[in-house]
């Protein structure tokens, strides 16, 4: 409490919503309150009227509630669509659901930066991979493998948190990152360790079991070759247990405690709290959920390489639990599906992706502008300005808009009247317009008023013009700086996430 | 004994690239405290800059201009190119977060180094670019050069070294011997203190980053002069550079050095003793070696935590 400013501030009287929000944001420090004080004015802040009400409404309906429901949605999602396809993205859905879970642990509660998470993820695969295929012949009945592995993780945890635990965040985050480099040259050149093969290398293990429970084997694919929704089921068992197991926690001596080494470790020390077997907790917690986790989704696979554990999936569940909100259980899992459906779409190009980008564009200047004059004016811009620069490009070479538009369809047809689609591109041209593009976008973030819509109508236009030219036929590069941007931009506007509270360091 | 000449040079060449690296780490971290992930993809987008120059430059089968000044141009090139983007992510993606909890500019900096890696992937593909330093006047930068018993030291690989030394001793007398360097080394000891002092902190850190990453750009070029380049080769190296800062001791620039050269000679020697497989995993060993026992490394100063 060093800033007196804050105690004046609880002491006015707050005149209106706005106000109260603009003071929130802006003015007042975010160093030196305790989280209480800091959402004050967010609490006088509520809405009025009908959303108000509703709003309260809304946060007073229990987790487990709000768990059922969701939980309950998915498990519609095999009645309302037949597709196999959709029914793996469900399923591959839960699993990141569960790695954010498990990461939410280590980073949201322990504040602890674990850069080898992935690998955990990957042993708890190749540990259920040897305990049951061919590879030694050993053959685990299921429930009794899945414990073994969770706890195999949750020792190896441990055991990768034990030399870092005298280790600030930075050191531990290299500790981290090494061992997860361990693990990839491990697997990678395991086929020959001594003349034996552990892991077969970058061959991977084949011929795993599928699940057996009760005497029941849960096929990998129906009879028609389409995945099986059983694993579907089992995966959203165990999420639950996850779930409601470390909401418990959470809420438990430890949970507190974590909490408090989190905001300050110092002085969590210093007021008797053992610093260092509730980090190495944490990281065993986290790892044994990634370790879970990775037994049925592997026995769903059938077989274990080690490119499935590199460091893209490492940014892909550090991105949903960032973004929903680190230290929230129902904001990562949030992330998670958000995450993980924009990247299924940007799987391949064309289809509906190409529509994705307007709308996230048009919900983003919406949100910001909220409904406006100033909103109209820069779609109103933003679509004349688009308009006259196609009919110039058009004028000077009519090969500059003759490109082709591969995708058929009301937006595509809409984007070829409107983006400059050139037949041939120069080689400079990507490059010059994508930094450009860039460099547009962080200016745009240092100016104000009206000169900042005179600089967002061309930046719209030059990132219809960058998504539809070079994104758009790269998305398996495009999916990756999504998550990127995300990550920086996450952090920088609202480093709470989506659904986290907001954290305020005490001095 | 040529088996050992030829991988003390081997280590020699490596080093000095992981020494120019580390030094970025240490700079950066000496005044943030900050762990800066996205500076091997820094190294990278270099390595390209690079590339690019090169070929505007007429390629090397047939360059514009002479050797050396070619050369030169790339390497200064790369430097500048650098300089503005470690400014410009400095500015945007870790000012905002200088208050913020310790974790923030670390995420923030894993999402900048995703997002250049990928970036570079989407413009120019992930394939591997070769500098070809080869044809470069018939293949005189390999031939050329003199010899130690039996071993051949060509003229490549004494530039390499060279520049990279030169540009470290660049950087000695920067830190120690103008104005901008001293404040740059008070801030490190103590950011506050050095603020009422009336040093300009946001400058100070703009020129540790323009610094720290020009190095990487030119540890970029002196790198792909010898090896194919490509976008995700800066995770690795990053990985090197920190590994060789931490050694060393964080924060110290001769301690950086130190440690860009010993990490370069144990690679060196297991690639060539024992295995070529393996020589993460003894980078491995001894970070985790240095972490337990002397966790301030070899230069550094025990970081004693004032409450």
């Amino acid at each position: 409490m060093s800033n007196p400013t804050d105690w004046d501030d609880l002491s006015q009287p707050l005149e209106g919503a706005a106000e109260a929000s603009a003071a929130e944001g802006e003015t007042s420090p975010a160093v030196g309150r305790d989280e209480w004080v800091a959402r004050h004015g967010e609490r006088r802040a509520r809405r009025e009227g009908v959303l108000g009400t509703l709003e309260q409404r809304l946060q007073v309906v229990p987790w487990w509630a709000w768990l059922t429901l969701f939980v309950g949605i998915i498990c519609l999602v095999p009645v309302g669509f037949e597709s196999g396809y959709v029914r793996r993205v469900a399923f591959d859905t839960v699993v990141f659901m569960l790695l954010a879970l498990g990461l939410n642990v280590v980073v949201g509660w322990g504040g602890l930066l674990d850069l080898g998470y992935v690998a955990f993820f990957g042993v708890g695969a190749y540990a259920y991979a040897l305990l049951s295929s061919d590879q030694y012949d050993i053959h685990l009945p299921t429930l009794l493998v899945v414990p073994i592995v969770a706890i195999i993780g949750g020792i190896v945890g441990f055991l990768v948190g034990l030399p870092s635990r005298r280790l600030s965040g930075d050191y531990l985050a290299i500790v981290t990152l090494f061992f997860f480099q361990v693990f990839l040259t491990f697997t990678n050149n395991g086929d020959d360790v001594f003349g034996h093969s552990i892991t077969n290398g970058p061959n991977g293990i084949l011929n795993l079991d599928q699940f057996e429970i009760f005497g029941w084997t849960l096929e990998r694919a129906t009879p028609d070759g389409l995945f099986n929704i059983v694993y579907l089921y089992v995966a959203l068992v165990v999420f639950t247990l996850v779930y409601i197991a470390l909401h418990l926690l959470n809420d438990s001596r430890t949970g507190r405690a974590w909490r408090s080494l989190r905001e300050d470790p110092l002085a969590a020390e210093l007021m008797g709290m053992p610093v260092n077997r509730l980090k190495l907790m944490a990281f065993a917690f986290g790892a044994s959920v990634a370790a879970l986790t990775g037994t049925f989704a592997t026995a769903l696979n059938g077989s274990v390489f080690p490119q499935n554990f590199e460091f893209p999936l490492l940014i892909t569940v550090y991105t949903m639990v960032i973004l929903g909100g680190a230290g929230s259980q129902a904001g990562v899992v949030l992330g998670a599906v958000l995450i993980s459906v924009v990247l299924e779409m940007l799987r391949d190009a064309g289809g509906d992706v190409r529509a994705v980008f307007y709308v996230v564009i048009l919900l983003a200047l919406t949100a910001f502008f909220r409904a406006s004059t100033k909103l109209a004016v820069v779609l109103g811009g933003t679509i004349v300005f688009g308009l006259l620069a196609r009919f110039v490009a058009g004028e000077i070479d009519a090969s500059w808009t003759a490109g082709p538009v591969d995708d058929t369809g009301r937006i595509a047809a809409w984007a070829s009247d409107w983006v400059i689609v050139p037949a041939h591109m120069a080689g400079w041209v990507a490059p010059v317009a994508y930094v450009g593009l860039v460099a547009l976008a962080l200016a745009l973030t240092l100016l104000n008023g009206w000169v900042r819509i005179a600089v967002l109508v061309p930046t719209l236009y030059l990132a219809a013009f960058v998504w539809e030219n070079v994104m758009l036929p790269h998305p398996e590069s495009t999916r990756y700086i999504v998550l990127g941007a995300i990550l920086v931009a996450t952090m920088v506007a609202r480093p709470q996430g989506l659904l986290g509270e907001k954290r305020v360091e005490i001095v | 004994m040529d088996t050992f000449i030829q991988l003390t040079l081997n280590g020699l060449t490596l080093g000095s690239v992981y020494a120019l690296i580390a030094l970025g780490y240490s700079l950066v971290y000496g005044i943030l405290k900050l762990l800066n992930f996205a500076h091997g993809d820094v190294f990278m987008v270099g390595s390209f800059i690079g590339f690019g120059v090169l070929q505007l430059l007429g390629g090397s089968t047939d360059p514009v201009v002479p050797v050396w000044l070619l050369l030169v141009a790339i390497t200064l090139a790369a430097m500048a190119g650098c300089a503005v983007l470690g400014v410009a992510i400095e500015r945007f993606a870790y000012r905002p977060l200088r208050d913020a909890p310790r974790i923030a500019p670390l995420i923030s900096a894993l999402g900048v180094s995703f997002f250049l890696a990928y970036s570079m992937q989407l413009l120019f593909g992930a394939e591997q670019r070769d500098y070809d330093a080869f044809a470069l006047d018939n293949g005189a930068l390999f031939f050329k050069g003199f010899d130690i018993g039996n071993v051949r030291v060509p003229l490549l690989r004494i530039i390499i070294i060279v520049a990279a030394f030169v540009l470290m001793a660049l950087l000695w007398v920067l830190a120690t011997r103008t104005r901008t360097g001293k404040a740059m080394q008070a801030t490190s000891y103590d950011r506050e203190a050095a603020a009422m002092m009336g040093i300009d902190i946001d400058r100070v850190i703009v020129f540790a980053f323009v610094l720290g990453s020009a190095l990487a750009g030119a540890a970029g070029v002196l790198f792909a002069l010898r090896a194919p380049t490509f976008p995700s080769i800066g995770f690795l190296a990053g990985l090197k550079g920190f590994t060789a800062a931490v050694i060393g001791g964080i924060g110290s620039i001769p301690g950086a050095m130190a440690g860009g050269l010993i990490l370069g000679f144990a690679e060196a020697y297991t690639q060539g003793y024992i295995s070529t497989k393996w020589s993460d995993l003894l980078v491995f060993v001894i970070l985790i070696l240095f972490m337990l026992f002397r966790p301030q490394g070899l230069l550094g100063k025990a970081d004693i935590r004032k409450v």
